[in-house]
């Protein structure tokens, strides 16, 4: 109960983050040559002044801006994120016809690297200064440097257009009509890429500081204590090291969220997914002001939703935490 | 002079420096090796590598010579990356070193700020900055560094926050010493190392930044740039997949290189972490 206590709180305390957030947005968004009424114009091939200022007062784009930021805020409260003028239905149904797939690409991607990271840090660690160690960190420095785009297009080359083993892009088959299993298998081999994709640069951070938190517990008095008992070395690393140096890594976990939305808008238009990031890319070639700032709300939600659950998390992994102050 | 014989006993660093002299070789070389402008007609469009002589690394789906934006894109990977580190460091510095000194409301107030940058996915406020202010060189090099300031500004702070309750800080008040010399002269030159070390990674990410931009076409398309290339040959990737493989390459080099010298910096600058890898 105390954990709730406490991470509520730091829940509290990122309310006004997430104001200063989209009033700053908003703010900047005004800077912007050209509104939604001037893009709609432009896609229709022009149109007459007078049914432009119809559209503008249409979409509430008359007022002056501090009436139309407080107009915003205050429609947020009420999770009315507008309407999308590109699209033709309220924002808030355009993102969650997106979000699935967005959301499906994040918890694999994250849980691929967090898992290949622990395993391939511990074993790094384990193996200090020697050829496992060494192979490693090297092939990690590498993930670290490539661009998730490109690594993207050449596992397009290699998998999809080479061997035929998996689908190019796309989140299904599309017509194939599957229902069921048979769909969530084809789904599954279509987000293979995608998660590789965006998961290595993530594992390749998991596994440095897997690596290091590894090394540090291990030089420890109570793992010293754990061996003198006359444990075994894998319980030793088990059951007593890995539980404590997973602890940075569960920070990290908050930390990289927003890493993870930023490099899905990459991924998800080099493999043609119809998730969260595309759209957002689609928003800004699209100048649809509605759509990219509920976007962001709902991505700053997610960063924030996903630190809280970290805050628990991490209470539950270290006792010590204490739930008071 | 000790810091340069443990840099240069790590091989890791070594390889480090040497490829990062090799990109720096091939962005002064650009303009010598290849005088005419390198998004210029060159010949018939997707050869092959080797498949003529004058095209060693083959032309794109434009007729553009590869090799030639290749050399020019590495001026434009450093010259971003380096400006946008500058940028970066100069806001994360001028905000973690007031934030750090002074505490209290301008701590708070900063740090909410601060908080708010971390919490937006920064390729999502690229991506708003470059809609709202175009995408001119210019424009997205300043923008790289708007979204990449945060770290380095929670890393000074703490630099700061240990250091302003030092003995020779509080001397230098008694010699009468104002608010803005203490910070510059006294505390900045200790607080540095840590962050000139972080800059690698600063750097290395905002070249793969701009690099990702490029690819989705919102950077500056009159410039030669290595992600602008992968993009241009996204099309053509089913058969000529060398268009977007070369300068892939030339980025992960590139980045691997910046990475490195960093961590070889880290490494000889703090040597109380030799030994512990």
């Amino acid at each position: 109960m105390r954990v709730l206590t406490l991470a509520g709180r730091r829940l509290l305390a990122s309310l006004p983050t997430l104001l200063i957030i989209l009033a700053g947005l908003f703010l900047l968004l005004q800077l912007a040559p050209g509104d939604t009424v001037d893009a709609l114009m432009a896609q229709m091939g022009g149109g007459d002044p007078a049914m432009m200022a119809q559209l503008r007062s249409f979409y509430g784009l008359d007022a002056t801006v501090p009436v139309q930021l407080g107009r915003y805020l205050l429609r947020l409260l009420s999770f009315n994120l507008g309407y999308s003028a590109i699209y033709g239905k309220p924002v808030a149904t355009v993102i969650a016809e997106r979000l699935p797939a967005t959301l499906l690409l994040m918890v694999s991607s994250l849980g691929f690297a967090f898992a290949g990271g622990v395993a391939l840090g511990v074993v790094a660690a384990r193996r200090i200064n020697r050829w496992p160690d060494t192979l490693i960190s090297t092939v990690g420095l590498i993930f670290y440097a490539t661009p998730s785009f490109w690594l993207g297009l050449m596992g397009i080359v290699v998998f999809a257009v080479r061997l035929g083993w998996l689908p190019p892009g796309g989140l299904e088959e599309v017509g194939a009509g599957h229902a069921g299993a048979r769909r969530a298998l084809d789904m599954a081999l279509h987000l293979l890429l995608p998660t590789a994709t965006l998961s290595l640069i993530f594992l390749a951070t998991y596994l440095r500081i897997m690596r290091a938190a590894m090394l540090e517990v291990m030089g420890q008095d109570f793992i010293r204590t754990a061996r003198a008992k006359g444990l075994s070395e894998t319980a030793v690393v088990v059951r007593h090291a890995l539980r404590n140096a997973m602890l940075p890594m569960v920070t990290l976990l908050g930390l990289q969220v927003g890493n993870l939305l930023g490099g899905s808008v990459v991924v998800e238009s080099v493999f043609a997914l119809p998730g969260l990031g595309r759209l957002a890319y689609e928003a800004v070639v699209q100048r649809d002001l509605n759509t990219l700032l509920g976007i962001v709300f709902v991505s700053a939600l997610l960063v924030i939703a996903a630190n809280f659950a970290v805050d628990v998390l991490y209470a539950r992994l270290d006792p010590r935490i204490p739930g008071e102050r | 002079m000790r810091a340069v014989r443990r840099y240069l006993r790590s091989p890791a660093a070594v390889i480090g420096l040497a490829l990062l002299a090799l990109v720096v070789g091939v962005a002064l070389a650009a303009p010598l090796a290849f005088p005419g402008d390198p998004l210029g007609l060159a010949g018939r469009p997707l050869q092959w590598p080797g498949a003529n002589p004058r095209f060693p690394l083959g032309t794109d789906p434009s007729g553009r010579d590869i090799a030639a934006q290749i050399f020019h894109g590495a001026r434009t990977s450093l010259l971003i990356g380096g400006v946008a580190t500058a940028v970066s460091l100069g806001i994360g510095i001028g905000v973690g070193a007031a934030a750090g000194f002074y505490g209290g409301w301008m701590d708070d107030a900063l740090m909410r700020v601060t908080e708010a940058f971390q919490t937006l996915p920064g390729f999502l406020l690229l991506l708003v900055l470059v809609a709202v202010f175009g995408s001119a060189i210019a424009t997205v090099t300043l923008a790289i560094g708007i979204v990449s300031w945060p770290a380095t500004a929670r890393l000074t702070r703490a630099e700061f926050l240990t250091l302003r309750s030092r003995e020779f800080v509080q001397s230098c008040r008694t010699l009468g010493m104002g608010n803005a010399r203490i910070m510059l002269r006294e505390i900045l030159p200790n607080a540095l190392p840590p962050v000139i070390v972080y800059a690698g990674v600063v750097m290395a990410s905002s070249i793969l930044l701009e690099s990702a931009l490029a690819f989705l076409n919102l950077s500056d398309p009159n410039i030669a740039s290595w992600g602008n290339l992968i993009g241009a040959g996204k099309g053509v990737l089913r058969v000529q997949w060398y268009v977007s493989a070369i300068p892939g390459i030339a980025i992960l080099l590139t980045v691997l290189a910046v990475s490195l010298v960093g961590q070889g910096l880290n490494d000889a600058l703090n040597p109380r972490l030799e030994g512990r890898g």
